[in-house]
């Protein structure tokens, strides 16, 4: 089971709803292909370091999922690049430290740059801890 | 006559040493660089958005492409800018 990361940006110009919409039927399609879904995230509306399609925000959305094997990508983008509504998006395979991250990451263990070295360090004594 | 220490110590004594530059993704023990925090990314952008050599950064070969591709994907996403003046 590979686990895959696509990141999205819908155009904000939708009502919420709609954005949200959007969203939705992206997880639904992934469930439909038989994909598990690891987490989905809604990092809102931001600003962009430069406009694409004439805006300047977009709201981002994060989904995370694990698939048997690459063939689900292929569909999934094809419906993404069809969709108008969905600037721009960027699918990445994670290896173990990326899925390893972004657990933490839920888990909130990982602060800020500064706390995240410390806290790197109290996340393998509470590992050995658990192992313990 | 003053002899030639009390002279040196008339400037700063370490001026000339250099510190000791590291790969913090080593010593700290970060395995991933995530593209989508961006402030995390920043520190290796220079002001114009352009990416820092590792001579300035001190980053390993290894972690430095990793960052590099990690850069290339916020400029995908928009999270980055390409080009840009007094980002920082």
């Amino acid at each position: 089971m590979n686990q895959y990361e696509i990141t999205f940006i819908v155009d904000p110009v939708l009502s919420g709803d709609e954005i949200q919409a959007t969203a939705k039927t992206y997880v639904d399609l992934l469930e439909g292909e038989g994909c598990k879904m690891v987490h989905f995230d809604d990092m809102g509306i931001r600003s962009l370091a430069y406009p694409i399609k004439k805006r300047t925000n977009g709201a981002y959305f994060c989904s995370e999922f694990q698939a048997v094997n690459g063939e689900v990508i292929e569909k999934i983008e094809l419906s993404l690049r069809r969709d108008e509504r969905i600037m721009r998006f960027l699918t990445v395979r994670l290896e173990k430290y990326g899925i390893k991250y972004n657990e933490d990451k839920r888990n909130g263990l990982i602060g800020k740059k500064k706390e995240e070295s410390k806290s790197e360090d109290s996340e393998e004594k509470g590992a050995e801890a658990k192992k313990a | 006559m003053a002899s030639r220490d009390d002279i040196k110590f008339l400037s700063n004594p370490n001026i000339g040493d250099k510190r000791k530059k590291y790969c913090r993704f080593r010593k700290y023990g970060i395995k991933y660089i995530d593209y989508k925090d961006e402030q995390f990314l920043m520190q290796f952008v220079n002001d114009q958005g352009k990416l820092l050599p590792r001579r300035i950064t001190g980053n390993s070969l290894k972690y430095q492409r990793k960052v590099s591709t990690a850069v290339k994907r916020a400029r995908h996403l928009a999270m980055l800018p390409y080009v840009t003046d007094n980002l920082k």
